[in-house]
């Protein structure tokens, strides 16, 4: 016994090797920079100094840093959440056992959206939402005049950007739990006399309640770092409008030359998605 | 048996590591300094604006061959970088950070230059200048300050140089029954000829500014301290060695904005004005269309029009005219510039310092110096150039260059990148209305002092 469970650890020895290096060293030296007054030019990039909490007592007292965590939760709560979980698992129902034809054409179209990288969605999303894109031409057709988009509704410019390019994923995700539910229990219930909207909540959402928050917590981590849509689509402005906290860190990571603040940045950034996804789970009590 | 199986594939499995890490290595070593011809290969790393980059085009245009014929054991390789303005500092800073990385000749923005300097990214060069005959007669003596770090030691050669001012579409300030040549004599004249364009010229924008962070260092220098030095204040305060975080300057300078874009609405949309590219926009599509009439840039903009440029004008001197930016209220000298321009730098991990210094020593002589500013349309830092035929008759370049005598330069500090970044995103949030220029001045003043503490700043 003994012998055989060495040779396990012998065999495991190169995946937790390769863990350690590409996944926890950088972590480990993550958390050491935040705690440092690294920066990428000035005398401080060359004598890089410890400074403990000095970089989170900044970020603490910076009013820009309080509307990026503020941003952010906007941007997470409309787009990942109400966007792309809700909306993706209406468009899984509403093509259940429909006609494949149909189901086919609906998929392609929302697919599209998921496939396009996330810098050409940002230019088509530029293209759409401009002073003379075709959104205001759209509704030019019915009188009504031009709006700067970009500038009078940035958030929601960012916000539709990222659910039309993030929904196909949970739809996807939900359409395979959703096959999977027998069919024999939702007739059964039918029979029984329940109505459609009991059967969703009572037989359909908890059979799929696990692909529900896993998908929950994959949208929110993959919203949590979106950082090239908003930052080609309004660079964070107007203002600070759009600023979200990866733009944040960006900013001052590499506008700013300021890594250990950066990197302090991003380590908030971590831990809420470490508390995002602890709330998800707990949550919906779906055990990892 | 099995045990001599084993052993061998291993020392066979080491012995191909090996060969792959040495191969790898010495494949470094050759692209690094082109051993392989016998040849330094001296590498020159610049900011390129695409396809159709005007530094690119004039290296292309025979002045490597010749240098490489005078110097056969030296080869040049050109290496543009293509970035915005902002990315391109970050970028050469991670590239000279490593000697695998480093070019060996690098161009550096002078706004960055002392900052890059202390950081110890770059080579003084103190003993090579002092070899170099012309360095000493033939460079603009107020130049050299901005390639000097905050050590007193020369970091850089400067390349270009450049002044700032008014540019204005003639046929339209005619039009709208405003003076030609325009030349207000402070800021209420600047203000109420843009109100004097929106009433009588519907449809054209009467005043540019860059004032999109996204424009990057161009809103603090092109826009933020055109005013700000206009005034009786400035940004920096030599003697205490300070940031002037608060001054009633840099309110008036807030306000001045506030008043272009929020009250009066005489700024472009803000759909142009945040756009990175909105300096690109204004001289290639709005002026060339007739639907700008004034903006605030640089001397070189106007070579856009130029035969060559990117979008050409007949005529051009008839139909636009460049005027000097006033001060605040006409108070002495009466107009105001700030000027910049970049340098070149040989970075402290260069591997070919001696074979760079050579080409640098080429590439500013007196003839190629000026090649590259008439071809790119800036000032040179070189005060004989004006003796090259060619450099002084081109179109605006006399009165840009007259406006050198009253020239400002930025703060000569390597916490300039800091302050100015702060100052972009406050003068974008001023412009879009989202903050007043009072709650701005507060801010700047906290944002300032807590990235670089209480000590280095003070209130006027």
């Amino acid at each position: 016994m003994k012998r055989k469970s060495r040779g396990a650890f012998l065999f495991l020895t190169p995946s937790v090797l390769l863990l350690l290096i590409f996944f926890i060293v950088p972590i480990i030296l993550t958390i050491c920079f935040a705690f440092t007054n690294m920066a990428l030019t000035g005398s401080a990039a060359r004598n890089l100094q410890f400074i403990g909490f000095q970089n989170f007592t900044n970020m603490f007292q910076d009013p820009d840093f309080r509307i990026s965590v503020w941003r952010t939760l906007v941007f997470l709560i409309f787009s990942a959440v109400i966007g792309q979980v809700v909306l993706g698992f209406i468009l899984a129902l509403l093509m259940k056992e429909k006609n494949v034809t149909f189901r086919r054409i609906i998929g392609i179209i929302v697919i599209a959206g998921w496939v396009t990288p996330e810098i050409v969605v940002a230019f088509c999303m530029v293209a759409f939402f401009s002073d003379n894109g075709s959104l205001n031409q759209i509704i030019g057709w019915f009188g009504i005049s031009p709006v700067s988009w970009l500038f009078s509704f940035p958030m929601v410019s960012v916000i539709i950007a990222n659910i039309w390019h993030g929904t196909a994923f949970s739809m996807m995700v939900y359409q395979s739990a959703l096959d999977e539910i027998p069919k024999d229990i939702e007739e059964a219930a039918t029979i029984d006399g329940a109505s459609n909207f009991k059967i969703l909540s009572y037989i359909t959402i908890p059979m799929v309640k696990g692909s529900i928050v896993t998908n929950m917590m994959l949208v929110t981590l993959q919203t949590l770092g979106v950082f090239t849509l908003i930052y080609t689509m309004t660079g964070g402005g107007p203002g600070t409008a759009t600023q979200t906290l990866p733009v944040f860190m960006y900013n001052q990571a590499f506008v700013n030359y300021q890594f250990g603040y950066g990197t302090a940045i991003s380590l908030v950034l971590l831990v809420i998605g470490i508390v995002a996804s602890l709330f998800y789970m707990k949550s919906m009590k779906v055990k990892v | 048996m099995k045990m001599n199986k084993f052993k061998v594939s291993m020392t066979a499995a080491m012995a191909s590591l090996l060969l792959l890490t040495t191969a790898c290595s010495s494949s470094n070593s050759n692209s690094g300094s082109g051993a392989a011809e016998g040849k330094q290969e001296v590498t020159i790393t610049f900011r390129s604006s695409g396809s159709e980059d005007t530094l690119t085009k004039y290296f292309e245009s025979g002045l490597i061959e010749k240098f490489e014929t005078d110097n056969p054991d030296i080869k040049i390789k050109i290496a543009p970088v293509l970035a915005s303005e902002g990315d391109y500092t970050s970028k050469i800073v991670l590239q000279m950070k490593s000697p695998d990385t480093a070019p060996d000749i690098v161009a550096e923005d002078t706004s960055i230059i002392k900052s890059d300097a202390a950081a110890g990214y770059l080579e003084p060069l103190d003993t090579q200048v002092a070899g170099w005959s012309d360095w000493k007669d033939k460079f603009i003596e107020n130049l050299k300050a901005g390639v000097t770090g905050e050590d007193g030691k020369i970091y850089g050669v400067p390349a270009t140089s450049d002044t700032r001012g008014i540019w204005y579409n003639k046929e339209l300030l005619a039009q709208a029954g405003l003076p030609v040549p325009f030349k207000p004599a402070n800021w209420d004249e600047v203000l109420e000829a843009a109100r004097t364009i929106k009433d009588k010229l519907p449809g054209v924008t009467p005043l540019n500014m860059i004032v999109g962070k996204s424009s990057g260092e161009g809103v603090t220098m092109q826009t933020l301290e055109m005013l700000l030095y206009g005034t009786n204040d400035t940004l920096y305060n030599d003697e205490t060695k300070k940031w002037v975080v608060s001054s009633p300057g840099l309110l008036d300078s807030f306000k001045f904005i506030n008043q272009l874009f929020n009250v009066d609405k005489t700024g472009p949309s803000m759909q142009v004005a945040l756009n990175g590219q909105a300096g690109s926009i204004a001289f290639q599509q709005l002026f060339p269309q007739g639907k700008l009439a004034m903006a605030v840039d640089g001397s070189w903009a106007g070579s856009t029009w130029f035969e060559n440029g990117a979008a050409p004008i007949e005529n051009v001197a008839d139909k636009m005219g460049f005027a000097p930016f006033p001060t605040q209220n006409g108070q002495e000298p009466g107009a105001i510039t700030m000027s910049g321009g970049w340098a070149w730098s040989i970075p402290a991990q260069s591997q070919n310092k001696e074979a760079a210094w050579k080409f640098l020593e080429f590439l500013m002589n007196q003839e190629n110096a000026t090649g590259r500013v008439v071809a790119e349309g800036n000032l040179s830092p070189r005060n004989d150039s004006v003796d090259v035929a060619g450099y002084t008759d081109r179109t605006y370049t006399a009165e840009a260059q007259a406006l050198l005598e009253v020239a400002k330069f930025r703060p000569a500090n390597d916490q300039y990148a800091t302050v100015s970044a702060q100052l972009q995103s406050i003068v974008e949030s001023i412009a879009s209305g989202k903050l007043s220029p009072e709650d701005a001045v507060k801010q700047l003043k906290d944002n300032v002092t807590r990235s670089l503490g209480e000590d280095k700043v003070e209130v006027k």
